[in-house]
């Protein structure tokens, strides 16, 4: 039976809190009676009750902690406990933002160091560690094109995104004020080349690009695409979603890549949402480096030792972007992260991940339908189409795989794939779990075929089956009444 | 289903010209591949679209895509029964579901839609 909802749990006048007795004079209430509501419906419960109700909603938790978490372009890695307890260390926790300089010289140089090893990483020359996610990246890199471009005194209004794109880089570049132009994918997934040559003009500002793309193809015109761009004073964006695969082995920087963001959040290890605060730091090339948001973490000596500090004296900064330094516990799960690996340890990482993205792929298309099929890189795409004739579509295959004790794939992404089921194991996963998954795959294909009606009611084993989702979707009720 | 009589887009929206006007939909092909249709957000009526413009978005339980004009024109009218009927994309996407009409169009710029012939091959011969 599922977990009622806590005002479901309510009985009138049931306390979780029992105050001392009034020993000082009653506070005449100041508020008119309008202000004050008498309905407000908030549950009514013991301390027991609540306890009781949140530890069992989050045993019903689908986390990595818990279960394989195969969805494609969130790198939904393991996050080792270790980084939680750096974290969590009063010196980094107990920190105020207001507190002066010399008392914070640690803290300062793990950004800076960060800073450093970010750059050093995507071949970048500046970072800034302030964008809270990858979408917020994304829209400071774009402030700063947009900033370099009104210095120059350059109009430009487009910005271009290959159709294999995420949605955030069109609604970043929209949001941003720019018209958006929509580049068509190749045969081999790529970036179309005639169709970036024609789309091309004095009035394109950038070009925003994931390299491996949603696919998880690595584009192997990447230098021309670069090139062209570059030829016609376009600004190259790269989405840093899917830098996985390639950590330690090239670098966005080297490809001809002007601002970067990365996801801490992805790549390096710090936890995804629970509605969380994430980490999109943004790196650009030198010529970008005045827009930078402010204030960018540096070093100097001072009476012959080395002194961190917060430099904001760029004139020319497209401004704050977030309150204070970005999202700080997680720099240091991120430094962690990397200093734990270095950088044998990440090349490692970004091998393994393609292989064994490659070692499921490889298993997998003999029973569903893989449009592009060449040697991808971390994550890999399939389509339900030969299970849609039985009438099982990708997201029936999705809910069964629930009752195998795995998270689902990402669906119906991207969107140039029909009924797309997108993998990504990540380098975290052993080959025994590897084996499992495509054993469940297998499986479900076998159902599809044979008991359409099986796959299509699933799943049977999680607290709540088939939701209604039109039904929510069209008419969205979000209240308890 | 392919409708004879009308004009289509790559991006599966269909054109029927009928007093010099033309109304605008998605095909069968487009909102069975969507899905259930949940959100309809169409073009201000008197705005002025340029042919294949973005000038709505088209949202299912699956995906958010956006509805390309495939025409030049100004809105003369939208239907406006799909902000509380999205489904009657689904249900009847050649006749209630029916999205907006263009008025001051220019027929020149029919040479750059598919025929229901080339539409069919596009979509794989489905009928």
């Amino acid at each position: 039976m599922p977990e009622p909802l806590i005002f479901e749990k309510s009985s009138p006048e049931r306390k979780g809190y029992l105050f001392p007795s009034l020993d000082v004079p009653i506070f005449e209430n100041s508020l008119s009676s309008e202000a004050a509501r008498e309905d407000l419906p908030l549950p009514e419960l013991s301390e027991l009750d609540v306890v009781r109700h949140f530890t069992r909603l989050s045993q019903e938790n689908f986390s990595i902690d818990t279960h394989f978490y195969p969805l494609g372009s969130c790198t939904m890695k393991y996050n080792p406990k270790i980084h939680d307890e750096l974290a969590s260390l009063s010196g980094f926790s107990d920190l105020h933002p207001f507190q002066p300089e010399d008392q914070v010289q640690g803290a300062l140089e793990i950004m800076f160091q960060l800073q450093n090893l970010l750059a050093e990483i995507t071949g970048m020359d500046s970072i800034s560690l302030e964008p809270a996610a990858g979408a917020h990246g994304e829209f400071t890199g774009l402030l700063m094109v947009q900033a370099y471009f009104k210095d120059k005194k350059e109009s430009r209004r487009q910005v271009l995104v290959p159709d294999s794109s995420h949605g955030t880089n069109p609604a970043t570049a929209a949001m941003a004020g720019y018209e958006v132009v929509q580049i068509p994918s190749n045969s081999r997934g790529g970036v179309e080349l005639e169709s970036l040559k024609q789309s091309l003009s004095e009035n394109v500002a950038a070009l925003m690009l994931t390299n491996p793309n949603t696919l998880g193809l690595f584009d192997e015109n990447i230098l021309e695409i670069t090139r062209l761009v570059h030829e016609k004073g376009g600004i190259l964006y790269y989405d840093g979603a899917n830098l996985n695969p390639i950590l330690g082995i090239a670098r966005p920087g080297d490809f001809g890549f002007d601002v970067v963001h990365v996801n801490l959040h992805k790549t390096f290890t710090i936890p995804h949402g629970g509605g969380g605060p994430g980490a999109g730091p943004v790196g650009v090339k030198k010529f970008l480096e005045p827009y930078l948001p402010v204030p960018i973490v540096k070093k100097k000596k001072n009476s012959g030792q080395e002194w961190y500090y917060l430099d904001d004296h760029y004139p020319k900064s497209i401004g704050k972007i977030k309150a204070y330094y970005g999202n700080f516990l997680h720099l240091v799960r991120g430094l962690a992260y990397i200093l734990s690996q270095g950088a044998e340890g990440l090349k490692r990482i970004a091998e393994l991940s393609v292989l064994n993205a490659n070692y499921m792929k490889e298993a997998l298309k003999k029973y569903y339908d893989l449009p592009y099929d060449r040697m991808c890189q971390h994550e890999f795409v399939l389509s339900a189409k030969k299970q849609k004739a039985y009438g099982v579509k990708a997201s029936d295959i999705a809910k069964r795989l629930l009752d195998y004790g795995f998270h689902p794939p990402t669906i119906y992404f991207p969107l140039i794939v029909e009924e797309a089921l997108m993998i990504e194991p990540t380098e975290t996963e052993s080959r025994e779990m590897l084996d499992k998954f495509i054993r469940a795959m297998i499986q479900i294909a076998e159902e599809a075929e044979k008991n359409p009606s099986l796959v299509k009611g699933a799943p049977y084993t999680t607290p709540i089956s088939r939701v209604d989702e039109v039904l929510a979707a069209r008419k969205p009720n979000l209240c308890w009444c | 289903m392919v409708p004879e009589n009308l004009y289509y887009t790559k991006e599966h929206e269909w054109v029927l010209l009928q007093n010099g006007k033309a109304k605008i939909g998605i095909t069968d092909h487009a909102q069975k591949q969507l899905g259930d249709v949940v959100y309809v957000e169409l073009p201000a009526v008197g705005a002025q679209l340029k042919q294949m413009s973005s000038c709505g978005i088209i949202e299912s339980v699956k995906a958010v895509s956006e509805i390309y004009s495939p025409l030049s024109g100004k809105v003369k009218t939208s239907n406006i029964a799909l902000s509380d009927h999205p489904e009657k994309v689904n249900h009847s996407p050649f006749g209630e579901g029916w999205m907006f009409e263009l008025e001051e169009i220019q027929e020149s710029e029919l040479k750059n839609l598919l025929s229901a012939q080339s539409y069919r091959e596009l979509i794989g011969n489905e009928s």
